[in-house]
Parts: C-alpha cells; sequence; structure tokens
C-alpha cells in the first residue's frame, strides 16, 4: 500500500474543499485524481507533498505517517501546472538542485543528470536557460527535476494544463511510456476524462470535495457508481429515466415492444458520426450512430423513431438531483 | 516528439534599421533638439570645461587637499550607506509583500516620502529629530554621522522599489517546487529566491549610489558643510562656483558625470541580462 | 486560497517586521512629524505670517508657475520619446533610452552648473546671442523652469515605458483596420491604455518639481522677492534664524508632496488593471 489518505478534511475559510477523504493509492501504478475545477483533486495532491496540511486525517506514505512532515522531508517529486522552473539556473541546474541540496557527489550529480536529460529527451538543452525552452520542454525538465531525487511518489498538478493540445497529446503519451520505465507510483491530477481514461491504471474521481468512484478506466467507464461518475466520463441522455450513452441508444423506424417513440427534430453529421435530436413525450434524446447506419435508416428531420437501450448498455437510474443548485 | 524550437529570440535582437515615419521622424527630430538643448549640449560644456585648460589644471583641482576630502567623504559615505541599503531593502520588500498587519499602508507612504519631498525639506526634518533640539538626545549636526544619515534618508526608496515588484511576481510555486526536492527554508530563500532578486538589488543599489554621491539639499543645513570635515563633492562644486573657479568646478563636476555615466551603463547592462532571462 | 503550510509566519518574520517598523519609524516617520509639530508651535500663527510676507507669496508663485511649466514640458516631451522609444527603431534608440535615465543621477548642482556653462549670460556658449536678442535665462525664469524639467525629465517617461510596451500594437493595428486614422489612434487607444502611467508620473514630476533647490539655487541668483523659490526660502528663513518660518514653508512643501504620494498609493491599484 503506497499512499494511505484516511479522513482528511480541509477547509479554505467556509469552503470546504476536502470532506473525509479516504484513499489507498497502490504503488507502482499511475493514478489520477479526476473531478471538475474546484472539486478539491489539486488541495488532495497538495496535502499529499505536504504543501499543504489538512484540517484533520492522517497521511501515510510507504507505511510511514507523513501527516506531520514537511515537504522537504517527505521525498515526493512534484509537478506544477505553470512549470515553477528556476530562471536563473540553466536545465542541468534545474534538474540537479535536489541532488545538491542532499549533497551527493559532484561525479554522481552530473551523471544522474546527464542520464535524466536523455530520458525527457532533452539532453542537447542542458546548458540553456528555461526561457529558451518551449512550454512543453519546460515541463520535461520539472519532470526530470522531480525525478532527479528518486522520490518515492511522484505527483503531478494538471501537469499538461498550460500546454497546447496537440503538444498535450503527446505529452501524455509519453508520461505513459515514461511511466512503464521507470515505475515510479505517481498520482496525476486532471480535469480532462479523456486524459486520464487514456493514460491511467486507475481513477479516482473528487468532486466537492468527496471521493465519488475509484477504480480502473474499464469499471468507471462500464460500472459507474452514479449519475455523477457516469455524466463526466462521458456524454448521457436520458431514456426511460435512467442515464445512457447516446452511442447504446437503439434507433428503429418501426415500431417495438417497450420502445419509447419521437419525432426526429434536429440531424446533424460530424465527420463519419450522426447525431439526431429525437423529441419524444419525456423530451428530447440525444442519439449517436455511424453515418453508414443513418443512411440505411433513412434518418432526417420529421421522421418518426422509436428508441430503446442496445443490448449490454451501461445504464444508471437518474437520481433526484442530490447537488444544490 | 516536437521539432527543435527555439527560445523567443526576436525579443532580444534589435534591427538597426530605422523604422520612422515622416511624422515621427519629425517628432523624434524636435525631441532631440529639445533634448540637447536641455541635457546634452550643457553637460557636454561641463566635460569641455573641466578639461578646457589642459590635465594638469584638471588634476590640479580635483587632488586639491580640500577637494580630495571632499570626494572621499561622498563616495565612501556613499558606499557605506548603500551597503546598508542592500540589507535592509530587501528586508523592507519583503515585509512589504509577504508580511500582512494594520499599518502596512501607512509603511507603503514612508518609503516615498524621501523620494517626493524636497531635499532642503528632508534636511529640515532630520534637523528636527538629529539636531540640538532633539527629543531623543542625539546631536550629529555639523558631524559626519548627518552625512551618512541624509545619504540614507533620501536613497531609502531605490532599493525597496526594485526589488518589491520581483517579489510580487515570484512564483510561489517555485518555492514549494525547491521544498518538495527537499530545500529549507533558508537554502529555498539563497538558492532560488535571492538570486531571482539579484538584479533588482544590483539596480537599485547602482541607483542609491549614485544618488548619494550627487546628494547636495539634504545637507545643507544638516551637515554644515565643514571643510575636510563634512564637505561633499557638490558643495565644493557649489563654493567653486560661487567663488567664479568655473574651471576647477567643473573639473569636480566631470568626476561626478563620470560615476553617474559608469551607473546608467551598469544599468543598462543589468537590464538586458533580465530581458534575456525571460 | 490561503496556503497554510506557506502562509505560517515564524518568529523570524515577525522580528523583521519590527525591524522594519523601527528603522522606517527613526528615519522617517518620527521625523517628519516632528516637522508637523514644531510648525503648528506656536498654533497656526507661523502658516499666516508666511502668506503676509509678499517676498513668500512671490516665492510661492514662482514656485508653482516653474513646476507647473516643467512638468508640462515634462509631459509632452515624455509621452513622445516613450511613444518614439517603444513603437519606432532608430539608430542610436538604446543610446537614447539610456541617457533619458542620466539626469535621475546626476547632482542637482552639477546640473546647474551645466546649465550656467551653456546659458550664462557672459560667457555661456549660448547665453550671450540669447541675451541679444533679447532671452535672459540664468538669474531668470527660464532658467529656473529648465533647471526644473532636467532633473525630473525622467519620471513621465519611466512610468509610461513599460505600460506602453505591455499594452502592444494590437489594439492600435485594430483600431487601423476599422479605419481610424494615426491622430485617432493615439487620442482615442494608445492616450487612454497609458493614462494612469502618464497621470503617476506627472504627480511624480510634480512633487520632484516643487522641491527642486540645489540647481535652482545655482540658475537662480537666489534673489529676494524675484528668483528666489519657496525651497530656497526655507535654506534662507532657517539661516537667518528664522526657524518658524522655515519649518512653516518647509511644512507646506512636505504637503504638498505628501499630498502627492496619497494621490499616487490610490492610484497605483487601478493602474493594474
Amino acid at each position: 500500500m503506497s499512499i494511505e489518505v484516511a479522513g482528511v478534511n480541509k477547509k479554505f475559510g467556509d469552503f470546504v474543499a476536502l470532506e473525509n477523504v479516504n484513499v489507498t493509492i497502490p504503488t507502482g501504478q499511475l493514478t489520477a485524481l479526476l473531478g471538475p475545477s474546484g472539486g478539491g483533486k489539486s488541495t488532495l495532491l497538495r496535502i499529499i507533498a505536504g504543501l499543504e496540511t489538512a484540517d484533520s486525517g492522517t497521511i501515510s506514505i510507504n507505511g510511514n505517517d507523513a501527516t506531520r512532515l514537511p515537504a522537504q522531508k517527505r521525498n515526493v517529486g512534484f509537478v506544477f501546472q505553470h512549470y515553477a522552473v528556476f530562471k536563473h539556473m540553466t536545465v542541468a541546474k534545474n534538474v540537479a538542485f535536489g541532488l545538491e541540496i542532499r549533497k551527493r557527489p559532484k561525479a554522481e550529480v552530473a551523471a544522474r543528470v546527464d542520464e535524466l536529460l536523455k530520458l525527457v529527451h532533452l539532453g542537447q538543452f542542458a546548458h540553456r536557460l528555461p526561457s529558451q525552452l518551449s512550454g512543453g520542454q519546460r515541463q520535461r525538465m520539472a519532470l526530470a527535476r522531480a525525478l532527479a531525487v528518486e522520490p518515492q511518489v511522484l505527483l503531478l498538478d494538471e501537469p499538461f494544463g498550460a500546454l497546447d493540445a496537440k503538444v498535450r497529446k503527446e505529452l501524455r503519451d509519453w508520461l505513459r511510456r515514461l511511466h512503464d520505465e521507470v515505475h515510479v507510483t505517481t498520482v496525476f491530477v486532471t480535469h480532462d476524462q479523456e486524459e486520464a481514461l487514456e493514460v491511467a491504471d486507475e481513477i479516482v474521481v473528487i468532486n466537492e470535495g468527496r471521493v465519488e468512484q475509484v477504480g480502473s478506466p474499464d469499471q468507471l467507464y462500464d460500472e459507474p457508481a452514479n449519475n455523477f461518475v457516469m455524466g463526466f466520463l462521458g456524454e448521457v441522455t436520458t431514456l426511460n429515466g435512467r442515464l445512457v450513452r447516446p452511442h447504446d441508444v437503439e434507433v428503429a423506424t418501426s415500431p417495438r415492444p417497450e420502445a419509447l417513440t419521437g419525432t426526429v427534430s434536429r440531424v446533424l453529421r460530424i465527420g463519419f458520426e450522426v447525431r439526431a435530436t429525437v423529441t419524444t413525450e419525456a423530451g428530447d434524446v440525444t442519439t449517436v450512430m455511424t453515418r453508414t447506419h443513418a443512411r440505411s435508416l433513412g434518418l432526417e428531420s420529421g421522421v418518426q423513431v422509436w428508441l430503446s437501450e442496445a443490448a449490454g448498455a451501461t445504464t444508471v437510474p437518474v437520481e433526484p438531483t442530490t447537488t444544490v443548485g | 516528439m516536437t521539432s527543435i524550437e527555439l527560445g523567443r529570440p526576436a525579443k532580444i535582437r534589435r534591427s538597426a534599421r530605422s523604422t520612422l515615419t515622416p511624422v515621427s521622424g519629425l517628432g523624434l527630430g524636435i525631441a532631440m533638439l529639445w533634448f540637447s538643448l536641455l541635457v546634452l549640449i550643457p553637460l557636454t560644456a561641463v566635460m569641455v570645461t573641466a578639461v578646457d585648460g589642459g590635465w594638469d589644471t584638471f588634476w590640479a583641482a580635483v587632488t586639491n587637499a580640500q577637494t580630495a576630502a571632499a570626494i572621499r567623504l561622498t563616495v565612501f559615505t556613499a558606499v557605506g550607506v548603500t551597503l546598508v541599503n542592500i540589507v535592509m531593502g530587501p528586508i523592507i520588500a519583503w515585509v512589504l509583500v509577504r508580511d500582512r498587519f494594520p499599518g502596512k499602508a501607512v509603511l507603503e507612504i514612508l518609503i516615498d516620502i524621501p523620494f517626493a519631498l524636497p531635499t532642503i525639506v528632508a534636511g529640515l526634518v532630520l534637523l528636527s529629530l538629529y539636531g540640538s533640539d532633539s527629543p531623543i538626545g542625539i546631536d550629529i549636526v555639523n558631524q559626519r554621522p548627518a552625512v551618512f544619515v541624509a545619504f540614507l534618508f533620501v536613497t531609502l526608496p531605490f532599493i525597496v522599489r526594485m526589488v518589491q515588484p520581483v517579489l510580487e511576481e515570484l512564483d510561489r510555486d517555485v518555492e514549494e517546487a525547491a521544498a518538495s526536492l527537499g530545500a529549507s527554508r533558508f537554502t529555498t530563500f539563497r538558492r532560488v529566491i535571492l538570486p531571482s532578486l539579484t538584479p533588482a538589488i544590483a539596480a537599485g543599489a547602482a541607483l542609491s549610489f549614485a544618488r548619494g554621491v550627487s546628494e547636495y539639499g539634504s545637507l545643507v543645513l544638516l551637515s554644515g558643510n565643514l571643510p575636510n570635515k563634512t564637505e561633499v563633492t557638490s558643495v565644493r562644486i557649489l563654493s567653486s562656483i560661487e567663488n567664479d573657479q568655473r574651471a576647477s568646478a567643473a573639473a569636480v563636476a566631470a568626476v561626478l558625470l563620470v560615476i553617474s555615466l559608469v551607473v546608467i551603463v551598469v544599468l543598462d547592462i543589468i537590464q538586458r541580462r533580465v530581458a534575456r532571462r525571460g | 486560497m490561503a496556503r497554510s503550510t506557506f502562509g505560517r509566519k515564524g518568529p523570524v518574520a515577525y522580528l523583521l517586521r519590527l525591524l522594519v517598523i523601527a528603522y522606517l519609524f527613526f528615519l522617517v516617520a518620527w521625523p517628519v512629524s516632528l516637522v508637523v509639530t514644531n510648525t503648528f508651535d506656536e498654533g497656526f500663527v507661523s502658516i499666516s505670517d508666511l502668506f503676509a510676507d509678499p517676498d513668500v507669496v512671490t516665492a510661492l508663485r514662482l514656485t508653482l508657475i516653474a513646476a507647473v511649466s516643467a512638468v508640462v514640458i515634462n509631459t509632452v516631451f515624455g509621452v513622445g520619446i516613450s511613444l518614439l522609444l517603444v513603437r519606432y527603431e532608430f539608430p542610436g534608440k538604446r543610446a537614447l533610452s539610456a541617457l533619458i535615465d542620466l539626469p535621475l543621477s546626476v547632482s542637482p548642482i552639477v546640473v546647474g552648473l551645466a546649465l550656467v556653462l551653456v546659458y550664462g549670460g557672459r560667457e555661456g556658449w549660448l547665453g550671450p546671442t540669447l541675451e541679444r536678442v533679447g532671452i535672459q535665462v540664468i538669474f531668470s525664469t527660464p532658467g529656473i523652469v529648465m533647471a526644473t524639467a532636467f532633473v525630473a525629465l525622467p519620471l513621465v517617461i519611466r512610468e509610461v515605458v513599460p505600460v506602453l510596451t505591455e499594452v502592444g500594437i494590437e489594439q492600435e493595428q485594430a483600431a487601423e483596420s476599422l479605419g481610424a486614422n494615426a491622430w485617432q489612434r493615439f487620442v482615442r487607444i494608445t492616450l487612454p491604455s497609458v493614462k494612469w502611467a502618464i497621470v503617476y508620473g506627472v504627480v511624480l514630476s510634480l512633487a520632484r518639481s516643487l522641491g527642486e533647490f540645489g540647481a535652482v539655487k545655482v540658475v537662480s541668483g537666489n534673489v529676494l522677492g524675484e528668483t528666489r523659490t519657496a525651497t530656497l526660502v526655507v535654506e534662507e528663513k532657517y539661516l537667518n534664524f528664522d526657524q518658524q518660518g522655515a519649518y512653516a514653508t518647509a511644512f507646506l512643501l512636505a504637503m504638498v508632496s505628501v499630498a502627492c504620494i496619497v494621490v499616487v498609493s490610490l492610484i497605483r491599484p487601478k493602474s493594474h488593471d
């Protein structure tokens, strides 16, 4: 058991950031803390790192109680959204910082820095200043800096949040491959469900300061614990009082038993996909299908259709709104 | 992997080519004319007058015992005051940026007072606490500490005001990154914060030194201008002017001007360094 | 959001706070407050006495005229130079931008000497020529205005240049694409975006100009009731053992400069918008 978070509460003034959070983050895995902005996931990460103190509760790392340990003694690597580079130091000096603090022999530091810069593909930039690097390169440097001290755990706070879409995708793949090489217990915060589903071994969904569900990407996607998780992990529509994914709605042009009938009110083609909005007595239902399928059905505005859940579809009963607002 | 991206060299590079339009060119012409009439030609006149009588005359004027004593006093005191400011300036800036307590806004105003207060009034102000009527019994009038205190007063804002914005801009992230890498608070300050502040401290120190060296007004009532004791360079120049000894006045003034020019060059270099760091 | 771990104050923080408060109290706050109490030792008499003296009134008027003239000149010149430095490239730009700062570090006495050497009526480079066409600079108001303008020259520029650099040229280009000519772009786009920087620079220049002493002392000739400015009155009164008068004049000048600072500190947060 690598990181154990037990009964953690945290308030900022009147704002409840975390409420009785209990999570176990497994050793050697890549775990995502996923949730909407302001939901408390960054606060949890910062509490694990020791950059923030919990009002109550305990944190233990590799079986040792770290609750009262200051950040500098926890031996965690932390990567910030906006890189937090040391501007006045060269790339190599940045990476060497943690090792120099630990007073490692010069030769060892140089060798380790060299090795890490190669690992993050910045070997030829060792003597540049951070201002001469692009955003993606700076973040890779920050990662090398965090890894240099051989941390027990690596924590990344929205690491790709400040980068543009293309670089973000590249770094995401790269992080996955890097983790397969290095195997350090890694926790990263993201609000992008696609990022979490693609990269993580395990996802912790956090909303309004509470843990909604913990599980593998497949578990979360196939067996969402509640409305929120279902809705946050992908698009949903309501059919017969249940939440269902639009691509799991079966559309027929002839009556079917237990099917809901309605009229196609809008058809939108996006590449290979067709999105059709069907107006029924119980409100609008969104459906998604391939272009070929839509053509075979002769789907267009005004056509009457019958809607039912596809066999094996993931559905969740619509709960009465629990959240205020 | 993305192709190698170079930083932002465009920011540093400057083309010598002119992009002036006829209207802006005319504007520049007028501005340069005024700048020349007001600043450049008069300062050139000082340099020319200083060397007009030949090197020997210049050297004699500058090494005259009383003048040399004045220059020594001014430069040493300015150095001492700048050293005090190098320590106190960042501390004051730190408290203004990072500390929070009632009445902090008043401190902000106190920092600016020496800059805005007429120098003659600054002298009078210091006289009221450190003069013969001192309520705390400290009388430094007509003594060397008076020069030191006056310089300290007028140079107070320079380092504080240079360091403050840099400290405000400094990312908390960076300090947290250092802490997560195992650095203690002191190490974080020494290795991460201080290097970021160094250019601002250096620039402020240069200004503070220049201001000290050129100070006049605040000393008139405070230091007594005693030859070989509390007489500073500016006072020495003024008495040469009043005695109609223009050549020696200009010679000593030229020394001060060279110091000012050196400071300007130092500032320019520091600013360029900072721009490159980004 | 509060950063509890890093906001936590140790004993060092309190020690530093105490040190800074004590330092500023002994160096600035207490001495300045003593000038105020000394002025009002005998009530408002010393202030009203001041205004009864026609020579002092003349001096105050001269100070005001010189300061306002210098501020107007420096504002027009400053905004113009700032625009040229930020928006255009030309040979010698770097040297010019460095030289602009020079007046801040030149001794006021040297400023006065420099002006006398060029504009002095007897031996100046240009002075005798100007006197022949009837313009007296030294020992007269133009000299006082020039000395004042010299020492406060960089203040507007130092405020405007960074803001002008920061706002960039996109808005001006947008206005151009919408059909605005150069003058309209300047008045409608550029000027409003640097408005607060200019105001800030003007206030600082005004404070500096009202208080100029050394340079004015050299160029004015210090003639009672003619070319004596308010700061020279302070010196003259103090040296003639009229301490009350000196304190009262100093108080007036200090009031104006403190008012300037307060205005500046009120403006400052808005300029960050």
